[in-house]
Parts: structure tokens; C-alpha cells; sequence
């Protein structure tokens, strides 16, 4: 899936960027909780690549009108689309789906749980710098427990053979991390020692209201990564975040914005990674 | 209560002869016969057998196990107010067809059951429409909110059977406190649910590797414990009579185990989904296997087993929680609580002793005489005079859970397509057959 991700970003740099591996057939972008960048980019892959991308942005708002997660799925099932990319809000929900409809579902997020996307792209992106993943130190620091790019990111990179480290207060580690194949740290700097890799999560701010940690400044002054803490990690680790970035809570802005921080190429290569997952798909859609 | 007979002459006396009598109150465990008559025991012993009766029809029971009609302590039946679910009539059909001749409804319903014409609208109800025994318990705070007391005197005056809060626990120690001595004033038995609402919030299932891999909230057992022990204290200050309606960990376990042995008048219970399902069970977001208290891990579901087996706990419930696809068919988080359980209560209970981890005594001893003894019920036992509440038991017989084939309006069992081992053939509620196998 990574070297056909390489051939995809290629494809990105070109001036033609189309192809035809998804002509006539319709993609739906069923998006529960709102999204920039993954809908976004998978909307551009799926159009790169040729199919008839539809965007829909379910609000919660609707849902709580009565309409259940399956009723939606079966209705739009019904429009008879080749493809669905699901996000949402709930940890399981696009397996559900997945399960009332006959078309294939990408998962674009779903809840705390996965992240599926997010992790290859993470994954190209290490590869293409370090040019390989196995045996490089990967320190995911912050709100793991509601991260589902942690999750996934700890799942493949873990089979790739890298060593996953994870640094959080307690409070936002989850019960039972450890049995995840990764090591614990709830100090950064010892954490960060000889990192080749420092993955930064977002912190989402009402973590706060449920007193999982007492403030913004706190968790900076402990979590957030700056010049100081990085020096911690192998001069040449690279800097990554998923986005959005809470610049002055999880992440320094300079350090953002360092030369060691492949935040962008990480976009770049998101569209890389869903084009390669659409065109992989594509191959084996049936052809009714 | 089935009282249909009394629209008949006298029936002739029934004798079930050729039978292995289990009596878990008081041991016995013998081969004989048991003479059914107004609806009571007439008579058991060796001496019950075909033709020794004048006048008697038989039954031959063919060396199968006759023993007290199931007692089930935790039925959320659903009417009124969720009569799509189940309604007390459906209930009782399920209940007939496991072998349990008496079920307590809980109090969440809608409206709630904190009012004394509610009592009466669900005995009535029951009368009318149950094949079994039917008990309500009513809200020991009014509107199951954990504010104000409820009317325990006028409720149980009514015909309530015991009091709970339902699904939540009351988190004012004070509140708690007081409804432990007044309903201690009028003989009434708590029963409690277990769980501190500001520790378990959000959570969906049991804390730990599994929770954190799905990416759902945990709950940790300490939210159990914790409430069980601040309501142990005050028991201890109060004296009352109290019973713990599902643990679901070993720690808890121990809590009870040690104010037993302190003497305080403490009992407990434990779902059959405890005591034979895990955490694991949930596989990829199976939400018929969410529940509340959640399933938990391995070692706590073998520590409840090994807690039946040794008495430590007294009764064994189906928390039977009727629920309806729309509220199971969601995403695992957003999905009800709850599952059915009447109709596979023994089944289910008799895997562990099939497995050899539970004696047949115990078990039925904690699926009957047990909860017959807390709430002062004249059934759960075989003795003259007693009532005729019984179950025929085909201990051996296989059989395949068929969602479908339930007779409960939901079916949300998480035992769909389990093999299991043993059922019962004929049930009979004050003498009357209320249900035969096939």
C-alpha cells in the first residue's frame, strides 16, 4: 500500500493529475462529525482518480431527529454508490454501517477507535524521510485516549516494526495501554530520549471541563513539545501532527514550523495515501 | 397472580411420579413422586407413585428432575409505558417457558412505579394477564431520581415486594441512609444497583485493554465497589436488611464476603450474563452484549462462579432488559443497555453445572430457594403445603437459542445460536401447567 501510495504522490505532482481507475462509478463522503482535511482529501483522490465524488454532511443535529446510523446507511445504500468514505463520532459506527450496506466503506475515522487512513499516511510520510520504518523509536505524545490516530498509528506502525512509545499524563493514557505492544511514559523528556519519530495528538479542549488535566498552561508547560523538550529526542527526528494543531497547547509554534516538521508533506501525503487506497479498492469492485 | 382456576370445579389432583426431587431449602435430593392439589403440595415422597393416588391424574416424569418454579429477583418488564418491548403478559410466557414461576418487575417503567396505584395497576395487570407469579418493586425515590424517599410504608402496604432505584444508585449517603432505616421499619428488602455515577460517566463497558483497543470509555470495577462498601457502612449504622442486586467483580465479592462474616444482614445477587460471559464477548461492537454493569474480565467473571458455588452469592438473576432493534442497532456507545434472559436463565445456569463449577443444589438453590427466603415467598421450595410453583427439568436435553423462537417481544439475547444443555419441559404455577416443551 506504501509504494502505491509513492506512485499516487507522484501522480500529485504532475500537472495532469487525472486518471481513470474510478470512472463511473459515484463515491459518497458521509461525513457525521465534521472534517477539513480527510474529507478533503479524500473528496480530491476520489476525483483525481475519476469517480463522481458526492459530499454529505450529516449534522448530529439531524440524527437526534430519530433517523438512525442505519436507516442513513440503508437509504443510501439505496442510491446504489460504489464506494463510501464514513467518519464518525462513535468508536464502532462505520463497521455497523458497513455491515447494512453492499457497497465498500472506507473508514475515515470513527470515534476514539480508528483511524485507518491517517496511520499509512503517517507511515508514508516516516518512510519517505527515513526510508524505512522498522526499528525507528516512535514517541505518540498526548491525548491517547481519545485518539484514534493513536490507535491506528500504534496497530501499523507496530506490524511495520517500529518501537511505539506513548507519553501522556495518566489521565489521558487509557486503561490497559501497555498491553498494546508500546511503552509508557508519562514524563516527556524521558520519553522523547532518542526518539526518531515525535507524532504530536491534539488536544481537545473539553478534556479540560472533565478535569483530566487542570489547564492549557499545565499541560504546555508539561506535554506541549518546545525547543527544550525536543532536544530530548535524535537531532535529525522528524516533527509530525495530524491537524489541526492547537499551536501554543500540544505544540510550539516555531517548532510547527521548524524544518524538522513534516506537517505539511503529511497533507500531501494524505491525498497520496486515499488514492492509493481508492485505486487498490477499485480493483476489486464488482463489476454489476 | 393465576388465579383462572377458580372459574373451574375443583381440578382432580395431579401426581408427578417417577421423578428426581431436588429441594435446594432443604437438601433433599431423591427419587420419587410430588401430589399437586388446590394449587398447593399435597404430599412428596417415595410413597407418590402411579396408581397409589386414588383419583389422581399422573404425570411420569421418566427419572427427570422436578424442582421449585425459578424465583427471577430482577425482570424489567417494560409495561407499563414500553409495552413494544415486552408487556407483563410476554414477560410471563418467557418466564413460563424457563421454568420460572415468579418474576419481581423493577420500577422503570413509565410511568415509574414510586406511586401505590401503580403497584395496584401492575397486580392487577398481572392478575388479568400473567401466566406466573408476578411481583412488583417499587422506586425507593420517587421517580427512581435519588432525591426524595418514596411512600415505602403505602407502597408496600400496596403490595410492593422490595424497593430499588433501578438502574442507578442513589449517591446521597444521607438519603440512602434514611431509606435503609424506614424501609428496615417495615420489613421491606433494598435492593441496590451499584454504580458511582461520576466514576463510571460516559463509560460503556468494563475499563481496561479491551475498552481502550475499541476506543470506547471504561468503567472501572471500583465503581461498583465503592457504592457497595459506602452502603455496607450503612448498613452497619442502620441495621437494615440490604441486598446488592448485581455484583459483577471480584472485588465486590470480597466486600460482601467480609461483611458476611461481620454479620451484617447482606446478601447479593449476579446476573446469568456475569457468570457466563466476559468482556471479550463484545468482539467487534456487539451491543447485545452491552449491559449494565458491564461485563467484565475474565478473572471477575470466574471469581462470580466461584462465588455462587461457595454461597457467598445468594441469588442468581436474569436482569432480563427487553430491548427493541431500534435500541440495538446503533453504534456500541450510543446503544441500550440490557438483555433478555428468562427464557434462558436455566439453560444458562446449567452450563455451570454441566462444567462441574457449580453443584445442581447451589445453583437451584440460588435461582430459588434463595431469593424465596429473602423476600419472604412461600415458593422455592418442595414441601407439604407449599405452593405448587414447579418445574419439570430435562437436565440433559440439548437445545440451540433461536432468537426468533423466544417468546419475549424483544430479542436481544446475547445467547443467540449458544448451545445449551438442559431445559424445562412442563412449568407449573400453583399447580396449573403453564407451560409444556413442544
Amino acid at each position: 500500500m506504501l509504494d502505491l501510495s509513492e506512485e499516487a504522490a507522484k501522480l500529485g505532482r504532475q500537472i495532469d493529475k487525472k486518471r481513470d481507475d474510478l470512472r463511473g462509478r459515484t463515491m459518497i463522503n458521509l461525513f457525521f462529525e465534521a472534517s477539513t482535511r480527510t474529507q478533503s482529501s479524500f473528496e480530491l483522490a476520489g476525483k483525481r482518480l475519476g469517480a463522481d465524488v458526492m459530499n454529505m454532511a450529516i449534522p448530529t443535529s439531524s440524527i437526534k431527529k430519530g433517523e438512525t446510523l442505519i436507516d442513513t446507511a440503508v437509504t443510501l445504500n439505496a442510491m446504489r454508490p460504489d464506494l463510501l468514505v464514513v467518519r464518525h463520532h462513535a468508536a464502532g459506527a462505520v463497521e455497523l454501517l458497513s455491515q447494512k450496506v453492499d457497497c465498500s466503506v472506507i473508514n475515515a475515522g470513527d470515534g476514539s477507535h480508528e483511524h485507518p487512513t491517517q496511520a499509512l499516511l503517517d507511515a508514508l510520510t516516516i518512510r519517505r524521510h527515513k526510508n524505512k520504518i522498522q526499528g525507528l523509536i516512535v514517541a505518540i505524545c498526548g491525548d491517547i485516549l481519545h485518539s484514534r490516530v493513536a490507535r491506528s498509528n500504534i496497530i501499523l506502525l507496530n506490524t511495520l516494526g517500529a518501537r511505539v512509545r506513548v507519553i501522556a499524563p495518566s489521565t489521558l493514557l487509557g486503561a490497559g495501554i501497555e498491553r498494546l505492544g508500546v511503552e509508557v511514559y508519562t514524563d516527556m523528556r524521558e520519553g522523547l530520549a532518542d526518539a526518531d519519530i515525535v507524532m504530536m495528538l491534539r488536544l481537545q479542549r473539553e478534556r479540560m471541563v472533565s478535569s483530566l488535566i487542570p489547564s492549557q498552561r499545565e499541560y504546555f508547560h508539561f506535554f506541549g513539545l518546545d525547543y527544550d523538550k525536543l532536544a530530548c529526542a535524535k537531532p535529525d527526528a522528524l516533527i509530525m501532527h495530524p491537524g489541526p494543531m492547537n499551536r501554543g497547547v500540544e505544540i510550539d509554534s516555531n517548532v510547527a514550523d521548524d524544518t524538522r516538521s513534516v506537517i505539511r508533506e503529511q497533507v500531501e501525503m494524505g491525498v497520496a495515501v486515499r488514492i492509493a487506497v481508492l485505486q487498490a479498492l477499485a480493483r476489486n469492485l464488482p463489476n454489476r | 397472580m393465576p388465579t383462572h382456576d377458580d372459574h373451574h370445579p375443583q381440578h382432580r389432583p395431579l401426581a408427578l411420579v417417577n421423578a428426581r426431587l431436588i429441594d435446594p431449602a432443604t437438601g433433599l435430593d431423591a427419587f420419587g413422586g410430588l401430589l399437586i392439589s388446590g394449587g398447593v403440595i399435597a404430599d412428596l415422597g417415595m410413597h407418590i407413585t402411579e396408581g397409589a393416588v386414588e383419583g389422581a391424574e399422573f404425570l411420569d416424569c421418566g427419572g427427570r428432575t422436578v424442582a421449585p418454579g425459578l424465583i427471577d429477583m430482577m425482570v424489567f418488564a417494560g409495561e407499563p409505558g414500553h409495552e413494544h418491548r415486552e408487556t407483563l403478559a410476554t414477560a410471563s410466557r418467557a418466564a413460563a417457558a424457563g421454568g420460572v414461576t415468579t418474576i419481581l418487575c423493577m420500577p422503570n417503567t413509565d410511568p415509574v412505579i414510586d406511586d401505590v396505584a401503580l403497584v395496584d395497576f401492575i397486580l392487577r395487570r398481572a392478575r388479568d394477564t400473567a401466566l406466573v407469579h408476578v411481583h412488583p418493586m417499587a422506586a425507593m425515590t420517587r421517580d427512581l431520581k435519588g432525591e426524595e424517599m418514596a411512600e415505602i410504608g403505602l407502597l408496600r402496604e400496596a403490595g410492593a415486594i422490595a424497593f430499588t432505584n433501578g438502574k442507578t444508585s442513589v449517591d446521597n449517603a444521607r438519603l440512602m441512609r434514611n431509606v435503609l432505616s424506614y424501609a428496615n421499619d417495615f420489613g421491606a428488602l433494598v435492593v441496590h444497583h451499584l454504580e458511582d455515577a461520576t466514576l463510571a460517566q460516559d463509560g460503556v463497558m468494563n475499563e481496561g485493554e479491551i475498552a481502550t483497543r475499541l476506543g470506547l470509555r471504561g468503567i472501572p470495577t471500583a465503581a461498583e465497589t465503592i457504592v457497595l462498601e459506602r452502603d455496607l457502612r450503612l448498613v452497619e449504622l442502620t441495621g437494615a436488611r440490604y441486598h446488592a442486586g448485581q455484583i459483577s467483580c471480584r472485588a465486590s465479592l470480597d466486600v460482601i464476603r467480609v461483611a458476611k462474616e461481620r454479620g451484617l444482614p447482606v446478601t447479593c445477587g449476579v446476573s446469568i450474563n456475569h457468570l457466563t460471559l466476559n468482556e471479550n464477548d463484545i468482539g467487534s461492537y456487539r451491543t447485545f452484549f452491552k449491559m449494565k454493569p458491564p461485563l467484565r474480565a475474565e478473572a471477575d467473571r470466574r471469581a462470580m462462579v466461584d462465588g455462587v458455588a461457595n454461597g457467598d452469592i445468594d441469588v442468581i438473576v436474569s436482569a432480563h432488559d427487553p430491548r427493541g432493534a431500534e435500541g440495538k442497532r446503533r453504534p456500541f456507545a450510543e446503544a441500550n443497555d440490557g438483555a433478555v434472559g428468562l427464557e434462558t436463565l436455566l439453560g444458562a445456569s446449567l452450563r455451570l453445572y454441566h462444567n462441574g463449577e457449580v453443584s445442581l443444589h447451589r445453583l437451584l438453590e440460588a435461582l430459588s430457594a434463595n431469593p424465596a427466603k429473602l423476600l419472604g415467598l412461600g415458593g422455592g421450595r418442595l414441601a407439604r403445603g407449599a405452593p405448587a410453583d414447579l418445574v419439570l427439568i430435562d437436565l440433559e436435553m440439548p437445545w440451540t437459542v433461536e432468537p426468533e423462537q423466544l417468546r419475549s417481544k424483544s430479542k436481544n439475547t446475547p445467547f443467540d445460536g449458544a448451545r445449551l444443555e438442559g431445559r424445562a419441559l412442563v412449568t407449573f404455577v400453583a399447580g396449573r401447567p403453564v407451560y409444556h416443551y413442544g
